[in-house]
């Protein structure tokens, strides 16, 4: 095996790597949190009353 | 566990980061890999002076694009961008239309820049002399580790295309300079130069590679919802954008046609990189090699952000299952549509070849423009200047929209020369999935949910 095959399975590691994380972080967030606060953006809303940051202002219960 | 009760104010939206220099690095950082390569294939079509031709008429049409896409845009601020103008001014047919030619044109960049990052992977392994070197795996890791990022969140998301874009667009500045653009010891366009070699046809058949000079500069309207004062960021971003490409095209064919003769420019994988070879100086290949990357990294991020707004705004609207028109609670991306349209993006890269990719993106994107000449008229017959704020207006109207028009139909007979049947294939699809629309999605759409803007009763209504 030569150092460019080496890389090429770094590539797929990484790769399938972020792909989990992604997947995984995804049914986390799923699970977490109600439909009806993921689903509660609603266009053109630029009243910043209504722009929460979870990380500042609750989050994850 | 499952939350009950909504976060704090009961809504997740996405987040107002976003600055001019956001919105620029987002429309020029998907366009810019179009100078480092694509676009000398128009030099193919009809020589190098109908490629100059075709830069400048395509610098029209997509000046039309950004002067019409500004105005708009800066009113109807929301992420989406034409799908939500397309709903707003015309009708929801339109807008299903106009939302699925964003995504595939998107979708379909994305590949081909992934394959064109797999592609120059691979060509420094085999010049470093490895046997059996595979582009795949670099394929792959370009979309996943791309849409991670997308994932994460989009400040980080777009500085970085903001700084990646920036080198990019110095490096050229820097070989401009470097070929000493005022003299003749390095650039030879007397002796290259050879007229138009097929007449006034390769000057039209040339414009299909034209628009890759400039072809999604329209993005920067995906970045409404999330830009901090999108009256202000999102015309500054756009038009400083579209006069940076501009710059850039014309600078990219002047050293290109001064340094390759116009039978080898028009079959050329990497003509700058080409061009930084030839001058025989390390640091500018290097830099030349790093900028080709580069713009073709900042081109697939920026196409992965559009294409999951457009997708996520259909969702939120029903056009689409509302799944997709979820909000991540922490980092505030539209999560799942991000993660939906990875494998489709995969499945391109991996099995589809580039130039029915890159031609399907086109002419998506070709759709799209031929709907902004017909939206930007309504919108202003609809709402003349004075009856709703505008953040800006574009002047001479309705000039800008019929040569826009103009322009897409010489454009859409140029595309007709070289790839006929997929421009009929392309059509068959999207009338088929008009009628999927028209007949069993529309239904689980809540009409009145669609208009948001608190703009008043259209004139004639």
């Amino acid at each position: 095996m030569n150092s460019f095959e080496i890389l090429e399975y770094i590539a797929w590691a990484i790769s399938f790597l972020l792909g989990l994380w992604m997947v995984v972080d995804l049914i986390r967030t799923n699970r977490a949190y109600s439909e009806e606060v993921l689903l509660s953006s609603r266009e053109g809303d630029i009243d910043d009353a209504l722009v929460i940051d979870p990380t500042h202002q609750g989050g994850h219960r | 566990m499952t939350q009950t009760t909504a976060v704090h104010g009961e809504k997740v939206s996405l987040l107002r980061v976003l600055g001019p220099g956001h919105v620029w690095a987002l429309g020029v950082g998907i366009v810019l890999v179009g100078e480092y390569m694509g676009w000398n294939f128009a030099v193919g079509k009809g020589g190098a002076l109908a490629a100059l031709i075709a830069c400048w008429v395509a610098g029209l049409l997509y000046t039309c694009v950004a002067m019409i896409d500004s105005e708009v845009t800066s009113t109807v601020a929301a992420a989406g961008g034409q799908y939500a103008q397309a709903k707003h001014i015309v009708g929801p047919l339109a807008a299903f239309n106009v939302g699925l030619f964003l995504v595939f044109a998107y979708t379909m960049l994305e590949a081909a820049n992934a394959i064109t990052l797999g592609y120059l992977v691979q060509t420094v392994g085999t010049m470093a002399g490895f046997e059996g070197v595979h582009d795949k795996p670099f394929i792959v890791l370009t979309i996943v580790f791309l849409a991670w990022l997308n994932y994460r969140g989009v400040y980080a998301t777009l500085t970085f295309n903001l700084v990646i874009t920036a080198i990019a667009f110095i490096a050229i500045v820097i070989l401009f300079a470097a070929v000493r653009p005022w003299g003749n010891e390095v650039l030879k366009l007397d002796g290259l130069l050879n007229g138009l070699p097929y007449g006034w046809l390769g000057v039209v058949a040339s414009i299909h590679f034209g628009l890759w000079y400039y072809l999604g500069i329209e993005g920067t309207c995906q970045a409404a919802e999330e830009v901090r004062s999108p009256p202000r960021s999102l015309p500054l971003g756009t038009m400083t954008g579209i006069i940076t490409l501009l710059i850039a095209a014309t600078m990219t064919w002047y050293i290109c046609s001064g340094l390759m003769p116009w039978e080898y420019l028009g079959q050329a994988i990497t003509p700058l990189f080409d061009a930084a070879r030839l001058t025989d100086s390390t640091f500018l290949m290097v830099l030349l090699f790093v900028g080709t990357m580069f713009s073709t990294l900042a081109s697939a991020n920026g196409c992965i952000n559009d294409a999951s707004r457009a997708w996520f705004s259909m969702g939120r609207d029903h056009y689409l299952p509302v799944w997709f028109g979820a909000v991540h609670p922490k980092t505030r991306t539209p999560y799942r549509s991000i993660v939906f349209l990875v494998p489709v993006a995969v499945v391109f890269a991996y099995f589809a070849p580039l130039d029915q990719v890159i031609t399907f993106s086109i002419l998506s994107g070709l759709l799209g423009y031929t709907y902004m000449s017909f939206n930007v008229i309504m919108f202003r017959t609809k709402w003349p200047l004075g009856t709703i704020k505008r953040g800006y207006e574009h002047p001479f109207h309705p000039l800008p929209a019929i040569v826009l028009l103009a322009l897409c139909a010489v454009t859409y007979f140029a595309v007709f020369l070289g790839y006929g049947t997929q421009l009929v294939a392309m059509m068959v699809f999207y009338i088929i999935a008009s009628l999927w629309f028209a007949f069993h999605r529309y239904k689980f759409v809540r009409r009145g949910d669609q208009f948001t803007m608190a703009w008043p009763r259209p004139q004639g209504y």
